[in-house]
């Protein structure tokens, strides 16, 4: 019962700050609700049996993306107060209707397709141990697209700040 | 030895980039052309080569991966557009460094492809469609022009819907089957049983994220942005093969292997494919802009594209195929004489172009043949490819659709007219007096291509029984 009412108020947390990090108006903060709402993924899947998963999203998510958004940040001008006014009332205007539809779509999905809802990943292999054996083109597609990264980080952003210089 | 496709060129590009200033700019653009040429020869011949090596470590490194005659066309469209791309961009990048950095985006690009074709799994075609799209994005902004910027991040925010659409697919996929292969998906939905909606929902969210990929309407708002703003090099890549490879490959590939003449499936490629076909030809009659006019008219082209592949039979499949072979290369054609005007007068408006093709006669000629062959005029390859759309739609008894196709191609023949007449007939204006002919980085894939559209489209009642006929999958079909 506790275990049950943990969960749903780390999901309700978890939504929550997904809906903050769409919603908020200042960059930093939307990174800040970023951060937290990986930390509850992270929890969840701990939950969910998967340590590795989670230490990935715990790693990468939460650290390591989170920290190149607030180096971007350091780097761009913020809007002025009219302005973060303005988009705040806009992107309401424009996009109320997804949090009803997402949450409609959601109690559909769990209605009609989704009768036996897992409580846990089903054991398995060692995660290192599938990747190798069965997924092992999959890493070599994530290497090429860490290669692409760093060109991109190079080509885009290094060079135009040399010639900016 | 189907891993070397993703593993050469993986080792190639860190090799280049580990030497970088030593470099002198000919070893980059050499590497490319080899291994874009090495994509063109093993297409031509993978039957005859060992899918798996007998060298004990390379064994272990198979990865899985398939060939089949799909897999070859694409291989050798996608070593063709890749070269044409390399070629132009030696004459096009004004830098070193930015002529060394398209190389380098090239091959992760090529890499992407190659392995995109060649593998059997939903998640794995996710994973190198990414390597593809994280390529495409840099190419496009490469160098920071505020449209190619504006172009790149409009393409980047929609893949990054279709990612999402397709990750969302694969998660269902591994939650009602355990299995993300071709093969097991196949066999789930046909079990005798009934198909779990579920399943029957993932590869539903799966092909949505591949039509906006492809630019299918109403996904399509991306694509001329990015086509028109990019280096000339880059819209050669996007819109000869990176598209196709990104939306409609996986598209063929799951009416061939997975939804085998599904009835849902076809009546939404029909659909899909006949709004695009509209959309597209009405969009490019209006534009003034040779490239966002191209960029139209691949909206239209894929159009067929789809619509071939929605009359869900083996003829559907074949024409479908052969059509985005043909168009792999028209349209790679006609996006290189857009570069090689451009290279000329510094624009691709077609007001200031009146003429132009006496003054450029290569690119006229070329430009003319590939108008031809995307109109579906005889004897052109486009010709028969659209014959065998209409044939295929008219067979699976879908005829409003195969009337819509024909009369499409007329839209069809008319916007091109339209642009020859602009841009390339009639009496050059005093302005275009000092205009030559392009240079030979320019000319030599134009000609290339005019020379495989001519005759593949002379020599197609032959194409059946010759060592090509892997164009039509090597069916045995009559029509």
């Amino acid at each position: 019962m506790n275990d049950a009412i943990v969960e749903i108020v780390m999901l309700v947390t978890f939504v929550l700050m997904a809906l903050w990090a769409v919603l908020a108006t200042k960059l930093l903060r939307a990174v800040v609700a970023l951060a937290a709402t990986s930390v509850l993924v992270t929890l969840l899947l701990f939950k969910l049996d998967s340590p590795l998963a989670a230490v990935f999203e715990l790693s990468v998510c939460a650290g390591l993306v989170s920290a190149i958004f607030l180096g971007t940040i350091t780097l761009t001008q913020p809007e002025n107060e009219a302005e973060v006014a303005e988009s705040a009332k806009e992107r309401i205007r424009r996009y109320w209707y997804l949090p009803p539809l997402l949450l409609l779509l959601g109690v559909a999905l769990l209605q009609v397709a989704l009768p036996d809802v897992p409580t846990a990943a089903a054991a398995g292999d060692d995660v290192r141990k599938v990747l190798w054996t069965s997924r092992h083109l999959d890493l070599l597609g994530q290497i090429t697209v860490l290669v692409a990264g760093a060109f991109g980080v190079i080509v885009l952003f290094k060079e135009a700040r040399k010639n900016e210089r | 030895m189907l891993t070397f496709f993703v593993l050469v060129p993986l080792l190639v590009l860190l090799l280049l980039n580990i030497s970088w200033r030593a470099l002198p700019r000919i070893v980059p653009q050499a590497a490319v052309l080899v291994l874009g040429f090495a994509d063109v020869v093993f297409g031509l011949a993978l039957p005859s080569l060992p899918v798996n090596s007998e060298i004990p470590v390379l064994s272990e490194l198979h990865f899985g991966l398939v060939a089949d005659d799909l897999t070859r066309v694409f291989l050798v469209s996608i070593g063709l557009v890749i070269c044409a791309a390399a070629f132009v961009n030696q004459e096009s990048m004004t830098t070193e460094r930015s002529h060394r950095n398209f190389c380098s985006l090239l091959l992760v690009s090529l890499i992407g492809m190659n392995g995109a074709v060649l593998l059997s799994d939903f998640f794995s075609l996710y994973v190198f469609l990414e390597v593809t799209a994280i390529a495409s994005f840099i190419l496009i902004a490469i160098e920071r022009g505020i449209f190619a910027v504006e172009g790149a991040f409009r393409y980047l925010l929609l893949s990054a819907v279709a990612a999402m659409f397709m990750l969302t697919g694969v998660g269902l996929l591994v939650f009602t089957i355990g299995d993300t292969t071709f093969s097991a998906v196949h066999e789930s939905l046909n079990v005798a049983t009934g198909t779990p909606l579920l399943l029957k929902m993932a590869v539903g969210i799966f092909i949505v994220g591949l039509f906006i990929k492809g630019g299918l309407v109403p996904f399509h708002g991306w694509l001329p942005g990015a086509y028109s703003s990019a280096p000339p090099g880059v819209s050669i890549l996007l819109a000869g093969i990176v598209t196709k490879v990104s939306g409609i490959y996986a598209l063929v590939r799951i009416a061939q292997d997975v939804l085998v003449s599904d009835p849902s499936l076809s009546m939404i490629l029909l659909v899909a494919g006949s709004a695009s076909i509209v959309v597209g030809a009405i969009a490019a009659i209006g534009q003034s802009d040779l490239k966002r006019m191209l960029a139209y008219s691949s909206i239209s082209q894929v159009g067929y594209i789809v619509l071939a592949l929605g009359a869900g039979t083996e003829l559907g499949i074949v024409a479908a195929t052969f059509h985005l072979f043909n168009h792999a290369i028209f349209k790679s054609l006609l996006f290189v004489d857009s570069a090689s005007v451009e290279s000329r007068i510094g624009t691709t408006d077609m007001g200031k172009m009146g003429g132009i093709g006496a003054k450029m006669p290569w690119t006229g000629t070329t430009t003319g043949i590939a108008m031809l062959s995307a109109a579906g005029i005889p004897p052109f390859s486009g010709f028969w490819s659209k014959l065998l759309i209409v044939l295929a739609l008219w067979k699976a008894g879908r005829e409003g659709f195969a009337v819509l196709a024909v009369v499409a191609s007329v839209l069809t023949l008319g916007y091109f007219m339209v642009m020859q007449h602009r841009a390339f007939f009639g009496k050059p204006s005093a302005q275009l007096d000092s205009v030559k002919e392009a240079s030979a980085g320019y000319v030599v894939p134009a000609v290339v291509f005019a020379l495989i559209t001519v005759l593949t489209g002379v020599f197609f009642p032959l194409l059946k029984d010759s060592p090509l006929s892997f164009l039509l999958l090597n069916k045995g079909l009559s029509w």
